[in-house]
């Protein structure tokens, strides 16, 4: 972006070299990420080997290994895997639906707020995991059951965060709307909306993260198909390796989850405080 | 223009009521410009926001085109001091100049060239597509005040808006206001709590004793309407005025109130 500051010459030489080191910095960081993992994978193998943890329970990641990209072979991982995302995507999104809109009329009538406060702070602190005979009683083990789990957990978290949000908006930028005379939907659209977003993103990222544990927890325990089931037929019927190669898949979902939140936050907060790198003041 | 008649505004709360204005009567001619001093805690900040119509006064009206004041009016812009607050960050210079634009119904072709004009006056005709934020304090004023401009409005409310930038900026845009005022012909009031830039930019300064608030004394400028930084601020009548001025504050500070008699005890000291 072009701007005219005037100020910009000796700061730009020095936020160029600190950019250089911030990038070196970031290389050196990513190399020492991956030797932190190559340093687990290989204690990982080396564990049981030695015989320090019984291999049965343990086994070496190498067969980890080996049984995951047995598994990635057949169209049964895939269509669990299919099965966990669309579960996991729906719930977060009616969770994020209803959270943002439920959040954005409670957090601006105060009447409202005063009124579901409480209730709120009821109702958020239950597990969703408490709600499963509920959840298999009312909607069965198919996925409406994980669904409600899912958006339960997933609801609160966003919620919470639009409700602080929306108290947020600066009394400065209140009172600049009232004087240029915007209209309620355009204190909502253009104001409200935009101080909420940073909130938003968070209960967003965290919601992400919270609709991938409860989904697998769901396919897990009730039953409903994806990779949650995949890994207790796989514990059940003792296929060690195969087990541990799930939990590593849904590991690795959750970190991929929790990567693409932070892209999407980055890219829609760009104006943020948070985010903008290039200031003049 | 703008009639303030017996404004009072008295906070309430738990805690006990405060009188932050006692008694305000004054007005202000049409294309007139008039400066508001007085120490700080005088209840410039309360008067200025009585004025605009964001706060309703405890007594008192203010009328401004012979309509009484009951919200923000139509032919009325502010600017405030907190220009980084004021500005959305989430909107680029023009947007955020565009978007009064837009509330006031007015079709995009006229809102761009509305937009163009007022930055182009302001000196910011090369940054509409940058971020507020990426701008200099000095430079986000001036978008601030592009802003108010575009909306075309006949009286313009400033509340210590250079209070934030350095003395340089300060005087720029001290000079800006002043040729904004002149080519536009619109109403401007002005509160600040600098004693050399009321006089500077204005034709009348209304000198606030401390809270609760009434005017001390209506000082008249009598400077040609063409001023320079240099050649006005040496004048000699610039250095009385000044100290006129800089006297009546210091009496305000101390406590001193024309109506002090009216008072019980506490705040009374007459010299």
């Amino acid at each position: 972006m072009a701007t005219a500051v005037p100020t910009t010459a000796p700061p730009a030489r020095q936020s160029s070299a600190k950019q250089k080191r911030a990038r070196n910095f970031s290389v050196n960081r990513t190399i020492l990420g991956l030797a932190g993992i190559v340093t687990a994978l290989a204690v990982l193998e080396a564990l049981p080997r030695v015989g320090i943890v019984d291999r049965r329970f343990l086994p070496p990641f190498s067969e980890m290994a080996v049984a995951l990209s047995e598994r990635v072979q057949t169209s049964v991982f895939w269509e669990a895997l299919g099965n966990t995302l669309v579960t996991w995507a729906v719930g977060l999104s009616i969770a994020l639906i209803s959270g943002i809109l439920l959040g954005m009329i409670i957090g601006s009538v105060g009447v409202l707020r005063d009124a579901t406060a409480s209730t709120i702070e009821f109702l958020r602190p239950i597990p969703s995991v408490a709600l499963i005979p509920l959840a298999v009683l009312l909607l069965g083990t198919g996925r409406p059951g994980t669904l409600l789990l899912v958006v339960y957990a997933t609801f609160w978290q966003v919620l919470v965060q639009v409700l602080y949000g929306v108290q947020d908006v600066d009394p400065v930028a209140r009172d600049t709307s009232r004087v240029y005379k915007f209209r309620f939907l355009t204190v909502g659209l253009r104001l409200v909306w935009p101080t909420t977003l940073p909130y938003v993103m968070t209960g967003f990222r965290l919601g992400a993260t919270v609709a991938l544990i409860l989904t697998i927890t769901g396919e897990l325990i009730i039953g409903t198909p994806g990779l949650g089931r995949l890994l207790a037929i796989a514990q059940e019927s003792g296929q060690v390796a195969s087990m541990y190669a799930l939990v590593i898949v849904t590991g690795v979902l959750g970190v991929l989850v929790n990567l693409g939140a932070r892209q999407i936050e980055r890219r829609v907060l760009h104006w943020h405080a948070s985010i903008r790198r290039e200031t003049a003041s | 223009m703008l009639e303030v008649e017996g404004l009072q505004k008295i906070y309430r709360s738990a805690a006990g009521d405060t009188e932050a204005i006692r008694d305000l009567t004054f007005e202000a001619r049409a294309g007139e410009i008039v400066c508001i001093v007085g120490p700080s805690g005088a209840g410039k900040t309360t008067l200025l926001r009585c004025i605009s119509g964001l706060l309703e006064p405890t007594a008192g009206r203010v009328t401004l085109e012979g309509e009484e004041v009951v919200g923000p009016a139509r032919g009325m812009a502010v600017v405030f001091q907190e220009y980084a607050r004021s500005l959305f960050p989430w909107l680029t210079v023009s947007q955020n100049v565009e978007l009064p634009l837009k509330e006031k119904g007015l079709d995009r072709k006229t809102r761009r060239q509305l937009v163009e004009q007022s930055l182009e006056a302001v000196g910011l005709a090369d940054v509409p597509n940058s971020y507020p934020w990426q701008l200099s304090g000095g430079m986000q004023q001036r978008v601030a005040i592009a802003r108010a401009v575009a909306y075309e409005p006949h009286i313009l409310l400033m509340d210590e808006p250079f209070a934030a930038v350095d003395a340089q900026t300060r005087a720029d845009l001290e000079d800006l206001v002043r040729d904004l005022w002149e080519r536009l012909g619109i109403t401007l009031l002005f509160v600040t709590h600098d004693i050399d830039e009321s006089i500077y930019l204005g034709q009348r300064v209304l000198v606030l004793s401390g809270r609760p608030t009434v005017i001390l004394e209506d000082v008249k400028v009598d400077f040609p309407d063409q001023r320079d930084q240099l050649t006005t601020r040496n004048d000699p009548e610039f250095g009385r005025l000044r100290a006129h001025v800089y006297d009546l504050v210091q009496e305000a500070k101390r406590g001193f109130r024309p109506d002090a008699e009216a008072e019980s005890g506490a705040s009374v000291s007459t010299s």
